[in-house]
């Protein structure tokens, strides 16, 4: 009975809090304070601002009803209506559409007596229709949402009873604050909750939140502080302690509170202490809490707001265009009124055919022609076509569902399709000029690969594994030759479709290629054919290419050295300990601990399932395989450089999502399936448990490197999964095993880590500082086990770390300058890594004393445990805690480019679609990126803006713009201020292109009030702009700026919580549900798994929504203006006396049923070009036609013959009804003469005539694009490709080619990073000032091929 | 649809639903349908394709109009317009309201004979029966027979609803207004004297207007008593059940009544009024020569434009006779 008002209540609450959302504190807490009625004053101060929780118990029952009864309980309800509020509130809601009121008032009208046109009750009846539809549809989506409210309110959880003093099942719904609730392995939490015991004797619990943000990675909570010692179940008869934390909000990221004891003791609350409702437990046997918030105040529910509403370009033109109808019908209604006027005053004498009034006068021309005007508004009332928005909701419902039932979209990997967030955006796909584009994990695969490190300023290049790298890359193009990607919809589409998936899995499992593809698990899975490896996310988290990282054999060489002598502090008279050797290990350590990675091994007391099914014998197996590989790989890797990536860089992923098929392929088999249900991270660890065999055995076999054998007898480690919360963590973990210092285990309060030449080191855990963004680092506090010291390793951006170095050394002025040398030659490494397209994190430590330590700590606790300001003082401790660092070095780490991303944006460009990259990364990185998915072009002329001051900007710009204005090339740069949103043509004569560089300092200048036109004109004269080192508030102003100036369509697409604003300025936000988590996909409109996606997504389903769309709109128009049209001209056969000439239900169903269902038909099936010649001819994006299927045939001939159908019962059935047209029989009269059918056709042939004259006069003389993709469309396959070499010109014919063409053939040509003749550049304000040609030109060429980069790399250290 | 909440993927990651390959696998299916694969048939519309076409269908074309041609170039039609707006015609003086009823006689020659079944209509020009208030005076039920509508008419038929508290019968502007001119037609002999000739009142209304929708009120007493209580039309001279003395054609059913019930679409228009069958193959219907009408002309109210045209004769070769040029 409760649970409406409940409900009512808490929407209430929302539609308050929603208006001062500026204020944190949302009202109905005070309201909840004075139903409370307060007990001391401290307690309601907390009250008003913070929630109470006591347990829901006897023992606390008067203080529980006191504080929770304003607390909703777990029951939840998203549907908007109740069966007894669904009429009246439906109603209610449709009535705020415009269109409707209209036709409400239209039924008024028609009750007036002088002006009534129908009868009465006809005019209600489309109105009703319409209203009933769109009634129905709304009934049923809330029914769906009820069913699943109710599936979920009766999920089962266990509650304490005190009744039974036990835990007993009870439903969700059931669930209130105050409930403990206790909870096994893989159980969902049904309410957010405290945590306050597991099983885990470190009192930490594993939560999976994939259900919440969609981050496959397991998150760690913490037993609230106290609880965590206690070894033993908390008993809840005996918890008596108090819980106040904050009111619900719906930030994830943040949990306040304290814990107060029965003794006044308090414990902090944090995040760490909260289980979220909808997560799910991993990882640990049981745990127990207590709910704080339940229902609709959990975060999960706060945070999940329902689709989104867009209005779309083109249904904001069909709004325009509805009010041109309704000129036109306000002009016919006007013409009609005065005809009346006219032609009754033409009668002198009273006719016959004009009625008096009832009491005998007639009325005068004048008031006739008043009431005529609203007469003819009823009549021609067809013309506002009143079912055009319900046809468009369903249209773009049955394209919304193609869209997400097109297999080319589909994931392997992740088993996921585009999600359509948004459902009436669709035909905005085919309008997109403007494209922005996040960089990392949205053109990359934000799949971190350790490439390269420096230490000690010594740079160590990895050679082999650059080899290694590549080979993967060679291995997957080679095979793409025999074989299709199974999800490469662009390499599907170029060729002729041949072998599946399926024949890729049932190939010889000897097969060379295949085993190089499968690599590590997936030869072993497929040779031993029943074992399988579970499909799971973490398959694709911990893919070989990341895990596997071959030492580089100088820093190999360095290891040997290290000797546990060198931390017993003796008086031997050993050689001075080498400053470097013992940065090496600081570097490694530092790489192994410095992180948040949850290590699961099972040898691991939680995860007893044993893992010995697995492994075995397939190993032996693995290892050959693996040998082979890297046999073949050496030898094959001529040009390794990897970063150029001008070959189609899809490949890596093609080998991704191949493994993951061969793992979809599999049969179950039942033990694994047990396996599987009782440990999802293991599965994890299964999979990546193969690489660290593999890496082991490796060494071990010392095929790829001689030196690694120096390491080999070393015990086989057993094999570890690492899940980072962030891929560069992981990849740094692993690079630091591939040096054998691994990373054993971590627990709050210590790590393990297995340094080979040390043996095992176990690092007290003092604290860890978590990586935020406004650092941009993060630290751990441990003890050192050897030295026994404080230290402090810290890991974040070179930026910021760099400002934090020590400037004096404590050891004297000679380590001072060795400090400043290492630290000059990390920078020019930095630097080098980031031209390369490197993401560099730098690595420091300070050594602490213990005084200084505790210090520390006692301040940070006083920052940790206060409830309000905490950020800022949590932020202020960790700067006195991260200071004065010694760097060790830096790390390089390769974000690989996604599969098919430089086709999609060549593509994309084609389409004429402006992309802009907006990314946080440096400007070099971003560059290189650039260039890597052809954003930029090798003859680009690149021009860059980064100044200091807002005058130097301008100066810039301008002299910029001068430059580009005086290329005669480019004409249509000088009309720009007048058009600027005309795109220029993407394909200019010359080749003459130009990019823009700006970085995130000049950008904020630029998007200041006073340059921003100046910008603009600037960036419309580019064909690429890249804004690097973006902030996500800069990525949305720019894509605000752009959109409302330029007024273009655009599109903003990422994959990060950094993107989401920009995401939702844009006309269409695309999120990527990729690693980083679900918050982009949450505030998108499109989510989809790849870019590449992207083309297929708007040049085909794009361009078909709106070419359907729009051509559907013009469908409608087009029969009711036709329509309309009839009737007005019947008027001036009627002296204007409003008669329709047909029968007024054959005008009311011309709209609803005549002729509704053919442009619905069209608009979800017409096809105007093929799928293919659409991806292949992007060019073709702009603009659009018409045509047909069958099944739109089929509906047009439906919709006649229903005509004749209703005309023909009509008549027969209705004797004397419906005055005054009776149709009785007529249809009948009509249809037994011949003159009938010939009238029929001749009216249609003569009415189309002219249009088909002037499209015959148009196909044959200027035939358009559309038009000419359509006759390709036509040719049989071999012609088609020749056609469509012709028709790309020859200019374009080598990158057709390069499409078919093996890789060597493309070798020639070579990607300059960065050519000096090509770059314009000007770093700084004084250079600008300057004429053109004085500029410095401050980029410095870098060598493109990795023969030089590895003889630069080689030649670095012996040259210092 | 991509609603909304996640309350779904709760569900869905929950335990219930094991992680490993047994997964119910989102994919879609991979059909034509959903693949928007079907095959879709465009018209391209260029020269070449078009004007093979258009030749194809002109040829097509072709024997239909010769057919329709030849048809038409059969028919005889003759119009005689009696309105007597001329002062040399012989209806001058009828136009005068003071002269009801009027009777007037033209003479006219057939030059042609006209054989077949000839046709005989009366037109009305500016006569507006579409006019949107006139065409809804009128109710069917009571044209239908129905007891209850004669009595008491509908509302549509205001004002010609009642008269002097009596119920029209039939109401409504429509039949007030009928058109009740009569026209005999006589051929002169060649002694000069008049043949008349039979005019079939019969058949020209639709069957089915005829037979089901016109309907006189129940009962075997005389149509008089049958419509007892309700007063004729202001505008008629006599009462419904007076309208022809053959029982089967009075009350609403008279055939001249139904035909004008059946508004016509245009202000100028024709309808059918009487047929004149052919008696037998040898002799044509209507020999050529000279004819006699005679006319009581009445004028409707005082509708000042009566531009009352026409007899118009049809003549088919063949024994093709549908009235289609009524309504």
């Amino acid at each position: 009975m409760t649970e409406p008002l409940q409900w009512a209540r808490y929407h209430w609450q929302r539609l308050i809090g929603r208006t001062n959302t500026d204020d944190d504190e949302r009202p109905y807490s005070y309201s909840s304070l004075l139903a409370c009625g307060g007990k001391s004053s401290q307690t309601l101060k907390l009250a008003g601002k913070h929630r109470v929780v006591v347990p829901h118990l006897q023992l606390f029952k008067e203080e529980y009803e006191k504080f929770s009864g304003t607390y909703v309980n777990n029951r939840i309800r998203t549907t908007k209506y109740t069966l007894l509020n669904f009429v009246p509130r439906n109603l209610f809601e449709q009535f705020h559409r415009v269109a409707n009121l209209y036709f409400l008032f239209l039924v008024v009208l028609n009750w007036v007596p002088l002006v009534e046109a129908f009868q009465k009750e006809i005019t209600m009846l489309p109105l009703v229709v319409v209203l009933t539809i769109i009634a129905i549809k709304d009934g049923l989506e809330d029914y769906r949402k009820y069913k699943i409210d109710k599936q979920i309110n009766n999920l089962v959880t266990k509650v304490y009873s005190r009744k039974e003093k036990k835990y007993v099942d009870r439903c969700w719904k059931d669930v209130t604050v105050g409930d403990f609730i206790h909870l096994s392995c893989n159980e969902v939490i049904p309410a957010d909750m405290v945590l306050l015991f597991s099983t885990d004797p470190d009192g930490i619990c594993h939560i999976e939140t994939s259900g919440l943000d969609g981050e496959s990675n397991l998150k760690q909570k913490q037993v609230v502080r106290r609880y965590a010692e206690q070894d033993s179940e908390v008993d809840p008869e005996k918890f008596s302690s108090r819980i106040e934390c904050e009111s619900p909000n719906n930030d994830l990221n943040r949990f306040r509170g304290f814990l107060e004891h029965s003794n006044k003791e308090r414990v902090g609350l944090s995040k760490e202490n909260l289980l979220l409702r909808g997560c799910t437990i991993r990882n640990t046997e049981a745990v127990m809490g207590i709910v704080v918030y339940a229902g609709h105040e959990t975060k999960a529910m706060l945070n999940n707001s329902g689709p989104r509403y867009k209005r779309s370009k083109l249904e904001r033109r069909a709004n325009t265009d509805v009010l041109w109808c309704v000129l036109l019908l306000v002009i016919m209604c006007l013409t009609g009124a005065l005809g009346h006027g006219i032609w009754l005053s033409r009668y002198e004498n009273i006719p016959f055919f004009n009625i008096p009034e009832p009491d005998g006068h007639i009325i005068s021309p004048v008031l006739a022609g008043f009431c005529m005007f609203w007469t003819m508004i009823i009549l021609l009332q067809v013309l506002i076509p009143i079912s055009l928005y319900v046809s468009i909701e369903i249209v773009k419902l049955g394209q919304i569902y193609f869209i997400q039932s097109d297999v080319d979209f589909y994931n392997e990997k992740m088993g996921s399709t585009v999600q359509c967030r948004a459902l009436n955006i669709t035909e905005d796909l085919g309008q997109i000029q403007y494209l922005f584009s996040d960089k990392t994990g949205t053109l990359t695969e934000n799949k971190m690969v350790f490439r390269r490190c420096s230490v000690a300023g010594f740079d160590y290049c990895h050679e082999e594994n650059a080899k290694r790298l590549e080979s993967y890359q060679e291995a997957a193009s080679e095979d793409e030759d025999s074989a299709d990607t199974p999800s490469g919809s662009l390499s599907n589409m170029a060729k002729p479709r041949a072998p599946s998936c399926r024949t890729v899995h049932n190939r010889p499992l000897g097969s060379i290629s295949s085993n190089h593809l499968t690599g590590s698990c997936f030869a072993l899975e497929s040779r031993e054919g029943a074992s399988e490896v579970p499909h799971s996310r973490q398959a694709a988290f911990s893919s070989p290419i990341e895990t596997d990282v071959v030492p580089d054999t100088r820093l190999l060489d360095k290891f040997s050295q290290i000797t546990p002598l060198l931390f017993t502090p003796t008086d031997e008279p050993t050689p001075d300990p080498p400053l470097e050797t013992l940065y090496i290990i600081d570097f490694f350590i530092a790489l192994a601990i410095c992180n948040t990675v949850v290590v699961s091994a099972p040898n691991q007391p939680r995860q007893k399932v044993g893992l010995s099914s697995l492994r075995g014998i397939p190993i032996k197996s693995l290892d050959e395989i693996k040998n082979l590989f890297q046999r073949l790989s050496v030898r094959r890797s001529s040009s390794p450089s990897l970063a150029s990536g001008k070959e189609p860089s899809g490949v890596p992923n093609a080998f991704v999502s191949r493994l993951s098929l061969f793992n979809r392929m599999k049969p179950a088999s039942p033990v694994e399936e047990e396996i599987s249900q009782t440990s999802e991270s293991l599965q994890g660890s299964d999979n990546s448990a193969c690489p660290t065999e593999i890496e082991k055995q490796n060494s071990d076999a010392g095929i790829a490197n001689g030196k690694v054998e120096a390491l080999a007898g070393q015990p086989l480690t057993s094999s570890l999964c690492y899940e980072a919360e962030s891929p560069d963590e992981a990849a740094l973990v692993y690079a630091a095993r591939a040096y054998q210092c691994t990373l054993q285990s971590r627990t709050p309060e210590q790590v393990v880590v297995d340094f080979a030449a040390l043996g095992p080191l176990t690092f007290q855990l003092l604290h860890i500082l978590p990586f935020d963004s406004v650092r941009k680092r993060m630290s751990v506090v441990v003890r050192h086990p050897l030295s026994n010291q404080v230290v402090v390793y810290t890991k974040g951006a070179d930026s910021t770390i760099m400002e934090l170095l020590s400037v004096a050394s404590p050891d004297g002025p000679g380590l001072e300058k060795q400090q400043m040398m290492i630290r000059e030659k990390t920078q020019k490494h930095l630097e080098d890594y980031a031209k390369r397209g490197l993401r560099t994190l730098c690595i420091a430590k300070r050594v602490m004393s213990d005084t200084e330590y505790a210090e520390w700590l006692r301040n940070h606790f006083l920052a940790e445990t206060s409830i309000d300001n905490r950020e800022e003082l949590l932020l202020e401790s960790a700067m006195r805690l991260e200071n004065k660092l010694t760097l060790l070095g830096a790390t390089g780490i390769e974000d690989r480019l996604q599969e098919g991303v430089p086709e999609a944006i060549e593509a994309l460009h084609k389409a004429g679609i402006k992309i802009w990259m907006l990314t946080g990364d440096k400007q070099e990185t971003a560059v290189n990126i650039a260039y890597a998915c052809k954003l930029l072009e090798p003859n680009d002329k690149l021009f860059i803006l980064n100044t200091e001051s807002k005058n130097a900007c301008e100066m810039l710009m301008d002299t910029i713009l001068k430059e580009l204005q005086k290329n005669p090339a480019s004409p249509e740069q000088a009309s720009l201020s007048a058009s600027l949103h005309q795109p220029p043509p993407t394909l200019q004569g010359s080749g003459l292109r130009a990019a823009l560089i700006i970085t995130g300092k000049t950008l904020e200048f630029a998007l200041q009030e006073s340059l921003q036109k100046q910008f603009l004109e600037l960036t419309a004269c580019c064909q690429a702009v890249v804004c690097c080192r973006a902030t996500p508030l800069q990525k949305s102003e720019v894509v605000k700026l752009v959109r409302s100036h330029l007024r273009v369509m655009t599109l903003a697409i990422g994959d990060g919580a950094n993107d989401v604003s920009m995401i939702q300025v844009a006309d269409i936000g695309i999120g990527i549900s990729g690693q980083e988590g679900m918050q982009a996909v949450m505030a998108s409109d499109f989510a989809v798994s790849q870019f590449r996606h992207l083309s297929k997504l708007l040049l085909v389903h794009g361009h078909w929504c709106y070419t359907r769309l729009s051509n559907m709109i013009l469908y409608f128009f087009h029969k009711n203006v036709a329509y309309v049209n009839l009737l007005f001209w019947y008027q001036f056969f009627c002296g204007f006396s409003g008669t329709s000439m047909t029968d007024y239900w054959v005008l009311i169903f011309f709209n609803l049923l005549f002729t509704s269902a053919p442009p619905v038909i069209y608009g979800v099936l017409e096809k105007d070009v093929s799928a293919e010649t659409l991806m292949q001819l992007p060019e073709l994006y702009r603009s659009g036609q018409r045509s047909e299927t069958w099944i739109h045939m089929l509906v047009i001939v439906g919709s006649i013959l229903s005509y004749f159908f209703f005309a023909l019962v009509f008549g027969a059935m209705c004797v004397t009804c419906n005055p005054p047209s009776n149709p009785y029989w007529i249809m009948q009269e009509h249809m037994a003469d011949p003159v009938f059918y010939l009238v029929c056709v001749l009216t249609t042939c003569v009415a189309l005539l002219p249009r088909f004259l002037y499209r015959v006069l148009q196909g044959s003389l200027f035939p358009s694009p559309i038009l000419r993709a359509k006759h390709l469309d036509r040719l049989p396959a071999e012609e088609r490709i020749e056609a469509l070499k012709k028709w790309r010109g020859p200019g374009q014919m080598d990158q057709l080619m390069s499409k078919y063409a093996d890789h060597s053939a493309v070798e020639s040509e070579k990607i300059p990073i960065y050519d000096p003749s090509a770059v314009f550049a000007a770093m700084s304000a004084t250079a600008c000032a300057v004429e053109k040609g004085n500029l410095a030109i401050c980029e410095t060429a870098l060598d493109s091929d990795f023969s030089e980069t590895k003889a630069s790399g080689m030649a670095g250290p012996s040259k210092d | 649809m991509a609603m909304n909440y996640n309350a779904k993927d709760e569900v869905d990651g929950g335990p219930p639903c094991p992680p490993g390959g047994t997964a119910k696998t989102r994919r879609p299916d991979n059909t034509a349908f959903k693949q928007q694969r079907l095959p879709a048939w465009q018209p391209i519309l260029t020269a070449g394709t078009v004007l093979p076409t258009f030749f194809i269908i002109g040829l097509i074309f072709i024997p239909i109009g010769i057919g329709i041609f030849v048809t038409s170039n059969n028919i005889r039609e003759i119009e005689i317009d009696y309105t007597g707006t001329d002062p040399s015609s012989p209806c001058y003086k009828c136009l005068s309201p003071n002269v009801t009823p009027c009777i007037c006689t033209i003479n006219f020659t057939l030059d042609q004979s006209f054989e077949g079944n000839v046709f005989m209509y009366y037109g009305l020009s500016n006569f507006y029966q579409n006019h949107r208030r006139y065409v809804k005076s009128r109710d069917d039920g009571q044209l239908n027979g129905d007891p209850s509508a004669l009595l008491n008419p509908s509302k549509e038929c205001e004002p010609y609803r009642r008269n002097e508290d009596k119920p029209i019968a039939p109401c409504g502007a429509i039949a007030n207004s009928m058109f009740n001119d009569t026209l005999e037609l006589f051929q002169v002999g060649n002694a000069s004297d008049l043949m008349p000739i039979t005019l079939k009142k019969k058949g020209i209304a639709w069957w089915t207007d005829k037979n089901v929708k016109f309907r006189n009120p129940p009962g075997t007493d005389p149509l008089e008593e049958r419509f007892k209580g309700t007063t004729k039309p202001v505008n008629w001279v006599k009462p419904v059940y007076m309208l022809d003395s053959d029982e089967d054609n009075n009350g609403f059913i008279n055939e001249d009544f139904i035909v004008w019930m059946r508004t016509a679409a245009l202000p100028t228009f024709r309808k059918l009024y009487r047929l004149i069958e052919r008696k037998n193959d040898l002799h044509p219907t209507l020999p050529a020569g000279r004819y006699y009408l005679n006319i009581t002309y009445i004028i409707l109210n005082t509708l000042h434009v009566l531009f009352i045209s026409s007899i118009v004769n049809h003549l088919h070769t063949v024994d093709k006779n549908t009235g289609t040029w009524s309504l």
